[in-house]
């Protein structure tokens, strides 16, 4: 694990030293604090100067309508980052979501189609299977990532690096190169997943919201969350204090299957089909929300809360550049990636 | 460039800060000595010695060569003028190999290229010369510590050193490896160098110092000719008051009769332990001595499953257990604490309670964990093991060593194990420290508790235990009873000259 110098003080006065940097912090505390502040609610302040931003370049900004459309355009990569967050905090990376996302929606296509087809079920019947198959294929593909990467003590970058290209591959060869669409009458059935509101929120951003909240629990509140953190700070020293390193790594590459699955499911009935480009840099986009929310890619330290508002803020960038013709909308991307490199500076450690 | 070794401090002092670490310090070195620079943790030695080497700058005073100041602004322009520091943790790059470190930053070259060839052919002189018996092109990953060492004197001899201070050099040392190293460093010095060496071995300073001078609280507090000190002495000057004798009296020892708490039969570690059997008694210190690479930690990894082992059986309270993780063994009431603090002892990124509690978390789990359970556990801790601490939010980091190792003591008795193993357990901690750590075994002992120490510090295994095995090559050799105890006894096991 990389130390920063500071935390490694004369190895002689180890007391001695962390005084004299205690000093030097109480030397410029009003600043320093005030450092500190900002690292941990920068990705926050970003988001709330960005809304002033788009609040003053465009009045539709600020309404309702406006926010609940960029929090439901947010709820799939959101939901695939809080996921995310668990395996880059335990120090792993998972490059194959988008893939892993549209291999899921083109087989729960299929497989819907052919219940609906064959087995005389009523729709919602037929619906309902297909989110339960796609939540246990995101869990089964992140079993077997998981179990690649412990039992076959393969890296992780390079375990997803090849099943990006093998998800993507198996759905295109499903789909014969074009789209696998959803039969209508079970469209119908299932648009509501995604068009539906309760309480006059979108249902995606409902289940972002609690997706988040249980990931928050899940990482702050119980042992599986503390190990997560253990494991992503120091392997070794998690290893010898009797944490089962294996087995926590894997349950957190399941943990963001799972996720993949949710966001799948809630994908579906918004387009109805799966093609070639669904998902298309899922993944860039989830590790990006991941980083700007604060989480350090070398692991061992993050936060989901973090991760929601780095996904919301990358969204609401985008939000902004449609509403106003400052930048052009194709500048989208550039913009979010000065966003990330600015984030990483700001939260880069000290030499 | 002038070359020189008569270095002199003069009203040196720094600060970090508003903390002021040295006090106006003042005293000169004459070459071809050797100096025992002592000290306890804190002291401030090492920050003089960095001061010294170029690696940090004076706030006040100066530093002069041949009575002409001087000032490095970095280790390299020390260096130019023949002063080079060996850290206690090494500066090598462990995939590269010998040649390549001895000669990092420094590198030979013929017009554009690496002159690699001649590197190597220099290399392996230095090493002839440390007395190191590999190759020039082996990777530094694949060395033992002591090995290590001498790659880093080699490194030293290359920059042509007049003045080598090492830092703790034998703490990781077993003592056959430290006599080599003293019999290098009386080399070194017939050759006109200056040494200093720092360390909290008294008796090691005794034997190979010429000089000691004692620092306390970042202040000079004596110079004396080390025949004309006692230990007492030297130890009385560290630390400012009479110290009581450094080993508490033994929990008395259990019957043999008593049923073994840990049978261990015919446990083999491949490629480090073979056939290893031993039994340890409730309320018993075992201690195991043996040179670095006699396998003891490895054994031990084995035992609790975090290597492969192989054959043998393990019995607790006479009912035959497989341990096949550190959670296994930790379910059937073993623990380990690890001898290297900083990569498997404790998360220092991490909170005081987040370390304490990280092996026993499922009892503060309800299913959510209970923060101010785990609060409790560490005032408890803190106060349980003396752990010196501003406040209970730090991170372990900002602990000092000792503190650290305090902790990590009470991190692997948290769940409460019946047999705990203690992997040097007082390494690089100062002598204050080491007594609290003494005190805290035989308490562990005579609440019943079976303590296995395994220990590369003769006098503390002599001092703590009441039986020693010794394991050499892999094997056990012999397992000598406290009445039977004596340095020779360990050495000449240990080395095989029995």
């Amino acid at each position: 694990m990389p130390q920063a110098p500071t935390e490694t003080p004369l190895r002689d006065g180890a007391g001695n030293a962390s005084n004299g940097n205690n000093g030097n912090r109480a030397g410029g505390r009003s600043l320093a604090s005030l450092w500190r502040g900002l690292h941990g609610f920068g990705p926050v302040l970003g988001l709330v100067l960005l809304c002033i931003a788009g609040t003053l370049l465009n009045s539709e900004f600020a309404t309702l309508d406006n926010a609940l459309n960029v929090l439901t355009r947010t709820a799939f990569i959101g939901i695939i980052a809080v996921g995310m967050c668990f395996v880059i905090i335990s120090g792993g990376i998972d490059l194959s979501v988008g893939s892993m996302a549209a291999l899921i929606a083109g087989c729960v296509i299929l497989a819907m189609n052919a219940l609906g087809a064959k087995s005389g079920w009523p729709p919602a019947a037929v619906v309902a299977a297909g989110m339960g198959l796609a939540l246990l294929l995101g869990a089964v593909f992140g079993l077997a990532h998981g179990l690649l990467i412990t039992r076959g003590r393969i890296e992780p970058f390079i375990v997803t690096l090849g099943t990006l290209g093998i998800f993507r591959a198996y759905l295109t060869y499903f789909a014969d190169g074009g789209a696998i669409t959803l039969d209508n009458t079970l469209a119908d059935a299932y648009s509501p997943v995604y068009y539906a509101s309760v309480l006059g929120v979108p249902v995606p951003v409902w289940v972002f919201a609690a997706v988040a909240a249980s990931g928050g629990l899940l990482l702050n509140r119980t042992a599986f969350g503390r190990y997560v953190q253990a494991i992503g700070s120091n392997e070794q020293v998690a290893r010898y204090a009797a944490v089962n390193v294996d087995r926590i790594k894997v349950w957190t590459y399941v943990l963001l299957g799972v996720c993949v699955g949710i966001a799948t499911l809630l994908y579906v009935p918004r387009l109805g089909s799966a093609s070639p480009t669904t998902g298309l840099l899922w993944e860039l986009e989830a590790i990006a929300a991941v980083i700007v929310g604060g989480t350090a890619l070398r692991g061992g330290a993050g936060s989901v809360a973090g991760t929601v508002v780095g996904a919301v803020l990358l969204s609401v960038i985008s939000n902004i550049l449609n509403l106003t013709n400052i930048i052009s909308v194709y500048l989208n991307a550039a913009v979010q990636g000065f966003v990330i490199i600015v984030v990483a500076f700001t939260q880069r450690r000290k030499p | 460039m002038a070359i020189t070794n008569a270095l002199s401090f003069h009203r040196i002092a720094k600060s970090f800060g508003p903390v002021q670490v040295l006090h106006g310090i003042s005293f000169g070195l004459e070459p071809g000595r050797v100096y025992g620079l002592l000290g306890e943790n804190g002291a401030g030695k090492s920050t003089l010695m960095k001061i010294a080497a170029g690696y940090e700058q004076p706030s006040e005073g100066e530093l002069r060569l041949n009575d002409k100041a001087v000032r490095f602004g970095n280790s390299r322009e020390a260096e130019n003028h023949g002063i080079v520091l060996i850290h206690q943790e090494f500066n090598l790059a462990e995939d590269l190999t010998i040649a390549q470190n001895i000669f990092l930053g420094h590198e030979i070259r013929r017009g554009l290229w690496l002159d690699d060839a001649a590197m190597r052919e220099q290399a392996a002189a230095l090493l002839r010369e440390v007395g190191l018996a590999a190759s020039p092109d082996a990777r530094v990953r694949s060395l033992i510590v002591a090995e290590k060492q001498l790659v880093e004197i080699a490194k030293a001899l290359a920059r042509r050193f007049k003045l080598l201070i090492l830092d703790e050099p034998t703490a990781t040392l077993t003592p056959s490896e430290a006599e080599r190293l003293f019999a290098l460093m009386k080399r070194l010095k017939a050759d006109g160098a200056t040494l200093i060496y720092i360390s909290h071995k008294l008796d090691e300073v005794e034997r190979i110092a010429d000089e000691v001078i004692v620092m306390r609280d970042g202040r000079f507090v004596a110079r004396e000719a080390t025949a004309k000190l006692s230990r007492q002495q030297m130890a009385r000057l560290m630390v400012g008051r009479e110290l009581a004798d450094l080993y508490p009296p033994r929990a008395p020892a259990p019957d043999s009769s008593q049923a073994p708490l840990l049978k261990v039969q015919g446990l083999t570690v491949p490629g480090w332990a073979q056939d290893i059997a031993f039994e340890l008694r409730a309320g018993e210190v075992l201690g195991f001595a043996g040179l670095v690479g006699a396998g003891r930690t490895e054994l031990f990894e084995g035992l609790l499953g975090l290597r492969p082992q192989q054959g043998g059986s393990v019995q607790i309270e006479g009912r035959p257990v497989r341990l096949r993780s550190p959670r296994e063994a930790a379910d059937h009431g073993i623990t380990y604490l690890s001898e290297d603090r900083k990569g498997k002892g404790l998360h220092v990124q991490f909170g005081l309670m987040e370390n304490l509690t990280l092996m026993d978390l499922a009892r503060y789990a309800r299913p959510w964990l209970r923060r101010s359970d785990e609060r409790a556990a560490l005032q408890a801790a803190i106060t349980d093991y003396g752990i010196r601490t501003g406040s209970l939010d730090v991170r372990a980091a900002a602990l000092s060593g000792g503190n650290q190792q305090k902790l990590a003591f009470a991190k692997v008795l948290q769940p409460r194990p019946r047999v705990v193993v203690l992997d040097e357990p007082t390494r690089g901690v100062d002598i204050g420290a080491k007594r609290e750590l003494y005190l805290l075994i035989q308490r562990l002992a005579a609440q019943g508790c079976g303590v296995i120490v395994i220990s590369s510090e003769l006098v503390e295994l002599i001092g703590l235990c009441h039986r020693v095995a010794v394991m050499r090559a892999g094997r056990l050799r012999a397992v000598l009873n406290a009445d039977q105890l004596s340095e020779e006894a360990l050495i000449a096991h240990a080395t095989g000259t029995h």
